[in-house]
């Protein structure tokens, strides 16, 4: 007998994209988080993860969920050189707009509006998507992550000329490519694994 | 089946041991080595579970292939023919050239975003091939082109298709990964491959090469 999805006829999908705080069902069962062995612990890598059912889910798979959180947390975290956290969060925010997760777009875009305490050009690329001129150096980053999570990729040296006239060096620009390039991995499990709710408050 | 090699998207990117973007690579290392981590969870894995060593390289290289990505392509179709499935390899190159189109496309809740929904293909692996493919790997390779071309289509129709077919929720999960992961490690090679290729890093030193070398033949020096 096969396993069944979960649905959820009683939730209202968020139908824009928003910096507000959203929630997120699965649409197949998370493994259970009181038969978590210890492979599966490590595959969390931090034990908050075991409450939220994204995470449980992917805990079934727990050696690649443990190398994808590992990746995850170096091309945004690793800041002692590099491209600005705002703007790593500015290449993820991008790529998910392109590609259509709301969730992944209200996560990141709160995070570039936390760095940059720049919220006001955040909703414009929300609102406008990929075509909102904001300066030159946000325009460049939105422009290279939109041209890498096309299929196929249309990423291609204009695209580092441009990245570099905005004032780029070469491991920045490696940071452009790590934060889209990972972006679409990310997206596209939030995506096709479950829906966003609304924010608490329209719930 | 294993591979020598130490680090595939290296591999992929013709990334040589001291090179410029070697350098700047070895500045995320934990990124580099978890993405290889990745790699080998997935393809060499020490648990594969019920997802098939055939069904994982086939599924790969139909996303390698629909990414256009020649060289990842390659790669994968190197592995999947390791197999000795060549009748698989021949339906995997068959329904790349069917199947490829541009994405992302795909439709929106109902709402403002709806002005930005784009029409496209609704992927079915070719009739007659299924009996060939099986149902699991005909759906698997249904479900990559809509995780590839059209994440925000994406459904729990979509997902009890495979449940349908015999995928466990388990196996969907890896299943899941695998695609989205190609999607990742196809893009950074194609971004590595595009850095490498403009060298023009630091332009006032070219502009300082000429202007030497009329000053030498000048013979002011």
């Amino acid at each position: 007998m096969s396993e069944q999805t979960l649905s959820y006829p009683d939730n209202h999908e968020p139908v824009a994209f928003t910096q507000e705080e959203l929630g997120w069902l699965p649409w197949l069962e998370p493994f259970p988080a009181d038969q978590l062995t210890e492979r599966h612990w490590a595959g969390l890598v931090d034990a908050s993860r075991a409450k939220s059912p994204y995470f449980l889910l992917l805990a079934r798979d727990p050696d690649i969920l443990q190398a994808r959180t590992k990746t995850d947390k170096d091309i945004f975290y690793n800041i002692k050189n590099g491209l600005p956290r705002a703007e790593r969060e500015l290449a993820a925010t991008a790529t998910s707009r392109v590609n259509g997760c709301i969730f992944c777009a209200s996560v990141h875009s709160r995070f570039v509006t936390q760095y940059s305490k720049r919220g006001a050009d955040v909703q414009r690329l929300l609102d406008e998507g990929d075509g909102a001129d904001i300066d030159s150096r946000w325009n460049a980053i939105v422009a290279a992550s939109v041209a890498l999570t096309k299929t196929p990729q249309e990423f291609s040296s204009e695209q580092v000329r441009n990245l570099r006239s905005a004032g780029l060096d070469d491991l920045e620009v490696l940071d452009v490519i790590n934060g889209s390039a990972f972006f679409n991995w990310a997206n596209r499990l939030m995506l096709s694994l479950g829906e966003p709710t609304p924010p608490a408050k329209h719930a | 089946m294993s591979t020598t090699l130490s680090d595939v998207i290296d591999h992929l990117a013709r990334i040589e041991p001291g090179s410029h973007l070697d350098t700047l690579r070895v500045q995320r290392l934990q990124a580099r080595e978890n993405a290889q981590k990745s790699y080998l969870a997935l393809f060499e894995p020490e648990y594969p579970g019920t997802v098939t060593a055939l069904e994982r390289y086939a599924v790969a290289t139909f996303v390698a292939g629909l990414h256009r990505q020649q060289v990842v392509l390659d790669f994968y179709r190197a592995a999947l023919l390791r197999l000795e499935r060549p009748d698989v390899a021949e339906l995997i190159d068959a329904e790349i050239a069917r199947a490829s189109v541009r994405g992302p496309y795909g439709r929106y809740p109902k709402g403002p975003l709806s002005a930005e929904d784009r029409d496209g293909p609704d992927y079915r692996v070719l009739l007659g091939y299924e009996e060939i493919l099986g149902a699991r790997l005909s759906a698997a390779l249904e479900h990559a082109h809509l995780l590839v071309f059209r994440p925000r289509d994406a459904s729990p129709a979509a997902l009890q298709k495979l449940l349908d077919a015999g995928w466990s929720t388990t196996d969907i999960v890896t299943l899941s990964q695998l695609v989205a992961f190609l999607s990742f490690q196809i893009r950074v090679v194609a971004g590595l491959r595009a850095l490498a290729a403009e060298p023009a890093h630091d332009a006032a030193d070219l502009y300082r090469g000429p202007a030497f070398t009329g000053l030498l033949a000048s013979g002011t020096v």
